[in-house]
């Protein structure tokens, strides 16, 4: 047996992926996050039930996040922005992926850690100028990785953790997105 | 042996003008046939590969029944019975050696593609000259894509190759092509039986490779260096707007990656042997800001490619041993119906089976299964 202990149970999700194979409609899942405004740009947003492996399921605690825009923006600040929950979602997916690859091929880490920059023109979401997106322009992640292994080898795990990381895939692919009043 | 049309079929009627084989020639074998004309190092063309294909079937003295084409299979008592258009046939045993090629898949975000925008895929292009005027985005960088990129940039067009996950090669390494060192290597002696992700072996894309006499790498870097505009994979079409992913860095990271393994493994087997010095491949270059979006309506392109893959086609195979995704549930090319086979498909016993100089092999094994059952 392997000595190498990144504390994620390999073991589990290979055994799912197995199962999950044969049983298509076990693997749909819905993530739910339900808002509310507050005042101003200030809303909060909380996270609690979801849906998978054919049934409600709740989180152990329920999360709730708070966003606002900076006084920069002439708002009160009391929360991070939207837009910045983004890159907390893509560092933590793909932290997650390099921690679980790691695992899986082997790699005993010490310390993963990244720095997320989005590039951003807001002149976009101002309508100042309509050659200019409403998004980010570009994202860099920079990770820094102490591991038991060469560079080819953590190169290797940030690549596959990109290959498979659901925010990478949702951030630079589109998604079809309906919104629609109740 | 039946065959639909003529010997070497698909040879004669599937492939496009300029299409040479990416094996050279002095590995391109079938059992008691070697090549044996004066340029061993280089690639036949497809008018070369008929001739060889026809040489091969009066070596090889095989009773081939040309221009009958299967209608359907269906089991029988004690064996199978075969439709044709020339008449029904029984047989205790069947080995399916229809090809792996036959259908050119095409992703169905193609249906949103606007009609004033020219669609093709590989097995209907023949040549630069049959397209209109304009610019081709070509989707797929498999050696098919890179290739028809490739042909359509030197004939003048503004080509954009869309790029997802693919295989980077070098055509030659350390002075040896690289399909010797795969021979040589062992990499291609790789047994089904023994690979630990069968399923994804037999779905890898087919390398970047291209057989010229010029023996070039025609990689991304060179495509690049012709003048093709590289953009992310092909995700959707919006309002005649097609949107590609951001993702183009880091599926060329994943294929560099890939690359240098493979090629730390030849450097590893070849130690000591008759090969040139280390070598190096600069990593493969992507512009700072890839286009996400490109407007099918606006007139920069006049045609699409896709070069988005091959399948079987099995419609006519009234077995149930085709899986929900269109392929034939086979162990080592022993399909999971009593008496029959498959020859001829990717990874079917070992990663040479992909190769003409693969079929020896693979034929003696499911030969022997076959008449061991008989």
């Amino acid at each position: 047996m392997t000595t190498v202990d990144n504390g994620v149970n390999v073991q589990a999700l290979l055994d799912a992926r197995e199962v999950l194979k044969g049983a298509p409609e076990a693997a749909q899942f819905t993530w739910r996050a339900s808002s509310k405004w507050q005042n101003g740009v200030h809303s909060t947003a909380t996270v609690e039930k979801f849906f998978g492996l054919g049934a409600e399921q709740t989180h152990k605690t329920a999360s709730t996040f708070s966003a606002d825009h900076p006084a920069v923006f002439a708002a009160e600040d009391n929360g991070i922005t939207p837009i910045e929950y983004l890159l907390v979602g893509l560092a933590s997916c793909l932290t997650a992926g390099v921690a679980s690859v790691a695992q899986n091929r082997g790699i005993q880490l010490r310390s993963i850690e990244s720095t997320v920059e989005g590039n951003h023109d807001i002149r976009g979401i101002l309508g100042a100028d309509s050659d200019v997106r409403n998004g980010y322009n570009d994202i860099k992640v920079t990770f820094n990785i102490d591991a038991d292994a060469s560079k080819e080898e953590i190169e290797a795990l940030v690549a596959q953790s990109q290959k498979r990381s659901a925010v990478y895939d949702a951030l630079s692919n589109p998604t079809d997105i309906t919104v629609e009043v109740a | 042996m039946l065959e639909r049309g003529e010997v070497a079929n698909s040879w004669r009627r599937e492939r496009w003008d300029s299409l040479r084989l990416l094996t050279p020639n002095w590995l391109s074998r079938l059992p008691g046939l070697d090549y044996d004309g004066p340029d061993p190092d280089g690639f036949m063309t497809t008018g070369e590969v008929v001739e060889f294909i026809e040489r091969f079937a009066r070596v090889a003295a095989a009773p081939v029944r040309a221009g009958v084409e299967v209608t359907a299979v269906r089991p029988a008592d004690d064996g199978y019975h075969v439709a044709t258009d020339r008449g029904d046939l029984h047989c205790r045993a069947l080995v399916l050696a229809s090809g792996a090629c036959n259908l050119a898949t095409v992703p169905a975000l193609a249906a949103g593609v606007p009609p004033e925008v020219h669609q093709l895929t590989p097995l209907g292009y023949r040549g630069p000259g049959q397209l209109p005027d304009g610019g081709v985005l070509v989707v797929g960088a498999s050696a098919t894509g890179v290739q028809l990129a490739a042909e359509l940039r030197r004939s003048g067009r503004p080509v954009t190759l869309s790029v997802g996950e693919h295989v980077r090669l070098p055509r030659v390494y350390r002075g040896r092509d690289v399909h010797w060192w795969m021979h040589e290597s062992g990499v291609w002696d790789q047994r089904w039986d023994e690979i630990d992700d069968l399923d994804r072996a037999r779905r890898l894309p087919s390398p970047q490779l291209v057989g010229t006499p010029e023996r070039g790498t025609l990689d991304l870097n060179a495509l690049t260096a012709l003048g093709i505009e590289l953009v992310g994979r092909f995700a959707a079409v919006r309002d005649g707007t097609a949107l590609f992913s951001g993702g183009l860095r880091n599926v060329c990271a994943l294929a560099d990656l890939k690359m240098n393994r493979l090629l730390a493994t030849f450097d590893e087997w070849a130690l000591g042997a008759d090969v040139g010095p280390s070598e190096e491949f600069a990593p493969t270059a992507v512009a700072r800001a890839t286009r996400l979006k490109l407007d099918l309506r606006g007139g920069e392109f006049s045609t699409v490619i896709w070069a988005t893959g091959f399948r079987p086609d099995y419609r006519w195979l009234d077995v149930p041993v085709v899986d929900p995704k269109g392929r034939l549930r086979h162990d080592g090319g022993v399909v999971d119906a009593p008496g029959l086979y498959a020859l001829g498909l990717p990874m079917l016993r070992r990663r040479r089976s992909s190769f003409i100089n693969g079929i020896e092999d693979d034929a003696r094994a499911v030969i022997d299964h076959l008449a061991r059952k008989l």
